[in-house]
């Protein structure tokens, strides 16, 4: 019987080896303007993207 | 650490470090739950004590899945950021890659709950000439580094008040892309009182995002978006928005609401936004002192949190029935999303992110222009005031020390230094109210993209 099932996901102590670009979005720029979050931007550098 | 919660009878255990998210039984929450706290007989133990329906092998056997999860590095991870922690910020450090240019403080509308003070950020009405919109473009330019892409938002106020002066910008910028091998990405933020044919031919062919200010129905809208007459501005905007969408061909757009306590039931106004054809949405709490009449209130707090929720719901079922929509917050890709050197680095405001008002003066972001000690300097003289850059830079998920214990840190960043700084005098403070909702919305964007998979 499965009791866990592991969604996938990007390994962030992976991103952690090669450094950040820097080139993503400001945090706040586009949409909200009054809150931060960070969860819902795109990493711009697609080679550093690990996730299968 | 792990992060278990249930929505809608799933349980998500989130990895908080590596970032890996898990779907499980009760019975797998309860054993993760104690499993980093006693040694494996313990655990195995006080598991079947609760569940004494589960043979022992079947514990036995979780407990080495369990296990074997730590050992990949997807279960109980331990936080070893903390080092990289300023390490973007330091190697990228007087390099600037975004301005909210407030082309206006002034506004054809009177929001009595806007953050800006009817646009005019407790000053005076203000335009920005095309010079000084010139040098900050030159500015950021000079100032952006081997960074390729940089944004800039046309910000107020309302910028479609000096239209002219935002055509002959981004005319402008782009005149300079070839040469400085920059790309400008544009973003308008307007309360579409002056959306018209040519403002929609010129924000969809140069603006790769805009966020139209639509707080859902009509009363709620109403009541706040008011003219200079009183005269609410619904039935004014809401064709115009109509159209500008129509005519976008997919390109990036926002309906952006602000919810207060008078609308602490936001998915009726979500609705309204959904009934009027739109799709990509953005409904933000107000910012506002905590006595303002349109503050949200500690009341307020359980509705709104059962609205994030329903509103999940929403998304779920309209996306099975092929009508499927964005909410902005609930915007999270699990798989490509940012790298931990940004999650861990802070908002960026005051360093790569800063605003600049009419006059050329710089701010560390649009929340805190005309605040008292907070200008940096100019665009005519760069950043002079680097106490408060400083600060700024020092900002991170390691500063402050509520954060570093939060299963929600490597999704906020830290958090916003101007809800921090209005909440509490400090930047480096916590706005708990809005951690609440944060959290919240964080949990219902997990759940849906892991339902996703």
């Amino acid at each position: 019987m499965e009791h866990i099932r592991t969604v996938s996901t990007r390994d962030l102590c992976e991103s952690a080896k090669n450094g950040g670009c820097g080139e993503c979005q400001t945090s706040c720029q586009s949409a909200c303007k009054t809150s931060c979050g960070i969860a819902n931007q795109q990493c711009e550098n697609k080679d550093d993207t690990d996730a299968e | 650490m792990i992060h278990s919660y249930s929505f809608d009878g799933v349980n998500v255990l989130l990895d908080v470090c590596s970032g890996a998210v898990h779907v499980c039984d009760d019975l797998c929450a309860d054993m993760a739950a104690i499993y980093t706290d006693f040694p494996r007989g313990e655990v195995v133990f006080r598991t079947a004590q609760k569940h004494p329906e589960v043979p022992e092998n079947e514990l036995e056997e979780l407990y080495d899945a369990l296990t074997g999860l730590k050992d990949a590095g997807q279960l109980f991870t331990p936080d070893t950021f903390e080092p990289i922690a300023g390490e973007l910020k330091d190697r990228t450090a007087g390099v600037v890659k975004a301005l909210c240019l407030h082309v206006a403080h002034t506004c054809n509308l009177t929001c009595a709950y806007c953050f800006a003070g009817q646009g005019r950020y407790h000053g005076r009405d203000a335009v920005m000439s095309f010079e000084t919109g010139k040098r900050a473009l030159d500015f950021l330019i000079e100032n952006s580094g081997t960074r390729r892409n940089l944004e800039v938002d046309f910000f107020g106020g309302e910028p479609l008040m000096v239209f002219d002066t935002v055509k002959h910008l981004v005319s402008y910028a782009r005149s300079r892309e070839k040469e400085t091998g920059k790309n400008f990405r544009f973003t308008l933020t307007t309360n579409g009182m002056l959306i018209d044919d040519e403002v929609i031919d010129f924000v969809n062919r140069e603006c790769s995002n805009v966020v139209l200010s639509l707080d859902g129905r009509k009363e709620i809208h109403d009541r706040y978006r008011v003219d200079r007459s009183g005269r609410g501005s619904w039935d004014i905007v809401v064709p115009k928005f109509q159209k500008l969408v129509a005519a976008r061909g997919g390109k990036n757009y926002y309906i952006r609401g602000t919810f207060t306590h008078h609308n602490p039931d936001f998915l009726k106004d979500v609705q309204v936004m959904l009934d009027l054809g739109f799709d990509s949405l953005s409904m933000e709490p107000v910012v506002c002192a905590p006595d303002d009449p349109c503050a949200l209130t500690d009341e307020d707090m359980p509705v709104v949190l059962e609205q994030y929720e329903a509103l999940a719901r929403l998304m779920k079922r309209r996306a099975a029935e092929g009508r499927p929509f964005t909410f902005y917050h609930y915007m999270i890709d699990l798989r490509g999303g940012p790298c931990v050197y940004k999650r861990v680095s802070g908002c960026g405001s005051g360093t790569e992110y800063m605003a600049v008002t009419p006059s050329g003066d710089l701010y560390p972001c649009h929340q805190f222009v005309g605040e008292p000690g907070f200008r940096l300097g100019s665009v005519f003289g760069g950043v002079e005031n680097t106490a408060v850059r400083d600060k700024f830079a020092s900002c991170n998920v390691y500063a402050r020390e509520k954060c570093r214990s939060c299963w929600a840190r490597l999704y906020c960043s830290g958090g916003c230094a101007a809800n921090a700084y209005h909440a509490t005098g400090s930047v480096l403070g916590v706005y708990d109210y809005g951690c609440e909702l944060f959290k919240k919305r964080m949990e219902c964007a997990i759940a849906l993209a892991a339902s996703e998979q």
